[in-house]
């Protein structure tokens, strides 16, 4: 009896998309399509460099360098690629400025897009049915499930990414962080502000 | 397609969940779906559009019931039988059990893997001038191709104002069944949340696409 159990018990801890997973992999493997270490180094590198880090960067830097601010808000992919390591972005980033008169949010109705190299790979609600149905009807309704409300008169322009453009948010400089440094500004920066889902943390509230 | 992939306007799925101190991925599993599909498509197994394509192929009720990187498991495995990398014999075994097809681009090796992090692009040479130019209304047609398009259903018959010209781009709907890149001007197109929504839509909304130029009519 107690053999069964553990019998049973082993089998589930491979669930049936974990060994079809594998077995792919290995399939492709023996074909020589894929090289395993190449794989391995594709997840370290989305596990390790590619995230909303390099998003609150550029936000950071768009805060403190009017001349930045202006060029990103001309040509996002452009500004960016004077940023070095985090010019991964290629020619289609278009950035777009949140103000008192109006703020923006970022959805792909039709399946995941996002801005990877500025973001990292994006969150489960991004990709899942009821952001991506929701945002672009009721969005309003939508930031009420991120406890987030916008002034009754503002307006909300939702940016659906149906092609290969990409798109981020460049929310609005808290209050109360003048004279702060880039990197301090960095830190204020969340990933959900640059989707549009948020807004950058407060200074002096713990994160 | 008419797929539930096109999911904008759709009710009923329920609240927006946020997971705090979500992780890169949930289980091992989904990262190498991620490093295959990305692996293979740098090799040139496909392109970016036809990796979608098959994925809004899945059934809808599949669909709708599979986490994200299942659904890139299920496109990607399908894809590759049909395009000759896999055959159903391979996947039953769990081993390869028919000869290799040859890969357009030979196999992404790790010194390869940065290439493959920097963005691709998709901006083309202008076969024709722009049609529309900006702060032109336009109307987005009311097709219902049975293959890939990027023209969601909630725009089809509205009107909407051409705000940004972002150059000729690849055209996914030629790219995703392999008829060739057929670039084609894309644009911002953006609509009044009423007249996508009705005199209940939200006063304050505006919503735009990206629209390529096969997809609009002058309005």
């Amino acid at each position: 009896m107690s053999e069964h159990h553990h019998h049973d018990h082993d089998h589930s801890e491979l669930s049936e998309t974990e060994l079809r997973v594998r077995a792919l992999e290995t399939i492709l493997t023996e074909k020589g399509y894929v090289a395993p270490a190449a794989l391995d180094a594709i997840i370290q590198a989305y596990e390790t460099k590619i995230g909303p880090h390099n998003g609150a960067r550029v936000v950071a830097k768009a805060w403190s360098d009017p001349a930045f601010r202006t060029a990103l808000l001309e040509d996002g992919s452009k500004a960016i690629s004077t940023l070095g390591q985090i010019s991964r972005v290629g020619d289609h980033l278009v950035v777009v400025e949140n103000t008192p008169q109006r703020h923006n949010m970022i959805v792909c109705t039709l399946c995941s897009c996002y801005p990877w190299e500025m973001l990292g790979l994006p969150p489960v609600w991004y990709k899942a049915a009821p952001y991506r149905s929701r945002a672009v009807k009721d969005p309003r309704g939508v930031l009420a499930d991120f406890g987030v409300t916008l002034p009754k008169d503002i307006e909300i322009r939702v940016w659906d990414s149906t092609a290969e453009t990409r798109f981020l948010v460049l929310p609005m400089r808290p209050e109360g962080t003048e004279g702060w440094s880039e990197e301090q500004l960095a830190a204020l920066v969340t990933r959900d502000c640059m989707i549009g889902t948020g807004f950058p943390k407060a200074p002096g509230v713990p994160s | 397609m008419n797929g539930v992939h096109d999911m904008g306007g759709m009710d009923g799925f329920g609240k927006v969940e946020p997971e705090p101190n979500e992780p890169v991925f949930h289980a091992a599993w989904e990262a190498r779906v991620l490093a295959m599909v990305r692996a293979m498509g740098a090799a040139g197994a496909f392109n970016i559009d036809t990796s979608r394509f098959y994925r809004e192929t899945i059934p809808p009720h599949v669909y709708l019931s599979s986490s994200y990187y299942k659904k890139w498991f299920l496109g990607l495995e399908e894809m590759l039988i049909e395009k000759g990398y896999l055959t159903r014999e391979d996947v039953a075994a769990g081993h390869a059990v028919h000869p290799a097809k040859a890969l357009k681009h030979g196999r992404l090796e790790r010194d390869g893997v940065e290439r493959t992090m920097v963005r691709g692009k998709f901006a083309r040479p202008a076969p024709a001038p722009a049609r529309f130019n900006i702060g032109e209304r336009v109307r987005a047609k009311n097709i219902h191709p049975v293959t890939h398009t990027r023209l969601p259903r909630y725009v089809r018959g509205h009107v909407g104002v051409v705000e940004l010209n972002h150059g000729c781009h690849v055209f996914p709907d030629s790219a995703a069944m392999e008829l060739g890149e057929n670039p084609q001007w894309l644009y911002t197109v953006v609509f009044e949340g009423r007249d996508l929504w009705g005199a209940d839509g939200d006063p304050t909304l505006k919503v735009s696409i990206d629209a390529f130029e096969p997809y609009l009519d002058p309005a």
